[in-house]
């Protein structure tokens, strides 16, 4: 999602660095900074020290902005993604025009701006950024009902049963104080799936594990659907909301990262 | 004026008697305490607006005010009541970690119940001289340590956008120093936990449910009502 913008070095001649991608994401760019040929060949000429500029773009939900209604309004993603995700995007930029933080996707800007705790200015605009996209991508049209297969396997070893864990998320969503998200992660030294629960900005990938779902519970993301009925968004959450196949997904990535002891390989 | 200064001493007391000091507060009748005495525990109740909920329009709308007061602020009281009631059980028990464990939930829910309340008092419709610009001694405190009204507006404005996540914007006393200051608090947080010498005059709920509904405030002009809030 994040790519690195050559501004003079381009048309000197030298090798442009390829766009580094998220592999999951798909990319749509939205705006560029890419200034004319004729103002490029300028600088160029002019001899000047080239600037190397980090830039991500904002990238769109797999579905449709009202796919997601009767659950989510239409209303709701224009102004959380339009606006509120955007806003994020735009002030990120603006901030890495200042700031030579070059070279990073977006996770390792994040875990680069958290700066062991001593977080930077860019910490809370990457991370909402991330955060976001990884909302809207654990959500789909038609979601919510059950896991299958291997993750399904996972959660009911790590949580006793599907319903276990799904008490368990919605109770962490509504015991939270002020804003936040709430995520099923995959911890990666304990090597099974958990429930966490974020302020703010903050991500579980700032502490290493590897989030397979999270719910925004920022006022924002569900008070024109609900007002203050935390209870019934989280439960439509879980009921029609979520998508088990970008989970599914997740863990499998994931498991190339945390050895969970599979496949039990009979010893002859 | 000398209303005014009334008025002002009343948003002070109210600012003040929240704290562990139930008997001042229970000389200020419109905070909607009711003492229970078969245990001695006093608990709260939510305290009657001094106007209608939708007085305040255009500025915030009936909607919101009436969802912030019936069902945020509420909600704040009903936990905070709860949080008392588990509270004096384990003290009596003797169970620390119990009532250590329970502080969050009291900071959280009685500071909703603290804010909100203070919150109440500093809004007033535009008929009844919500919006004007501070007279009398606070007028010039603002001129002299901010200048004047527009930039201390200004400053307000930045903290509050500048905050993240949930919380509060403050104008605060410093009793000590005899300033006024700028503060802003996380979450529910009072302006007690920025210094115990701080009395909040004038508060900004900055949480999203103060103003979401309200697109045109959702989308960021949110701050400008600052202008329009009686700044008694």
């Amino acid at each position: 999602m994040g790519f690195p913008l050559l501004s003079p070095s381009y048309c000197c001649g030298s090798q442009p660095s390829p766009p580094i991608f998220h592999g999951l994401l798909r990319f749509k760019p939205v705006t560029s900074l890419r200034k004319p040929s004729s103002q490029k060949r300028q600088l160029c000429q002019s001899g000047r020290a080239s600037k190397i500029l980090a830039y991500y773009g904002l990238t769109t939900p797999p579905y449709e902005l009202d796919a997601l209604e009767p659950y989510m309004s239409q209303r709701t993603l224009e102004l959380h993604w339009g606006k509120h995700h955007r806003d994020y995007v735009d002030s990120l930029n603006k901030q890495l025009a200042k700031n030579p933080l070059y070279g990073h996707t977006m996770e390792e800007l994040i875990k680069v701006t958290y700066n062991n705790g001593n977080p930077l200015p860019e910490f809370n605009n990457a991370a909402q950024v991330w955060n976001h996209d990884f909302f809207w991508e654990s959500m789909q049209p038609g979601g919510g009902k059950l896991p299958q297969g291997g993750l399904l396997q996972q959660i009911e070893k790590d949580f006793d049963s599907f319903s276990n864990f799904r008490d368990k998320f919605v109770e962490s969503a509504m015991t939270l104080f002020g804003s936040g998200w709430v995520w099923l992660v995959l911890r990666t030294e304990e090597k099974r799936l958990s429930v966490v629960r974020t302020s703010n900005a903050m991500c579980p990938l700032i502490w290493g594990d590897i989030p397979i779902i999270g719910l925004d519970m920022w006022e924002h993301a569900y008070y024109l659907d609900y007002k203050d009925d935390r209870e019934k968004y989280i439960n439509t959450f879980m009921d029609n909301l979520v998508s088990w196949h970008a989970a599914t997904v997740r863990m499998l990535r994931a498991e190339a990262f945390v050895n969970l002891g599979e496949p039990k390989i009979p010893v002859a | 004026m000398a209303l005014r200064a009334i008025a002002g001493k009343k948003t002070l007391t109210l600012g003040l008697g929240f704290g562990p000091r139930g008997a001042v507060a229970a000389s200020c009748p419109g905070l909607g305490l009711r003492l229970r005495h078969v245990r001695g525990l006093v608990t709260f109740s939510l305290p009657d607006l001094p106007y209608d909920y939708g007085a305040l329009e255009p500025a915030i709308s009936g909607e919101i005010m009436q969802l912030h007061h019936q069902k945020h602020h509420q909600t704040y009281i009903t936990n905070y009541n709860k949080a008392l009631e588990q509270l004096e059980e384990a003290m009596a028990k003797g169970d620390s970690s119990k009532v250590v464990h329970l502080q969050s939930a009291i900071k959280f829910n009685g500071g909703g119940h603290i804010n909100h309340s203070i919150f109440w008092q500093n809004l007033k419709p535009a008929n009844e001289g919500g919006g004007e610009p501070p007279h009398g001694s606070l007028g010039w405190a603002i001129d002299t340590d901010y200048g004047s009204v527009e930039a201390l507006v200004q400053k307000m404005n930045a903290e509050g956008a500048a905050l993240q996540g949930s919380g509060w914007v403050w104008l605060a006393l410093d009793k000590e120093m005899k300033k006024l200051k700028v503060e802003t608090t996380a979450n529910q947080d009072p302006l007690v936990t920025k210094g115990a010498n701080l009395v909040p005059l004038l508060g900004i709920d900055v949480w999203e449910h103060a103003y979401y509904l309200q697109t045109e405030l959702a989308v960021g002009l949110k701050l400008n009502p600052t202008g329009r809030l009686d700044q008694t």
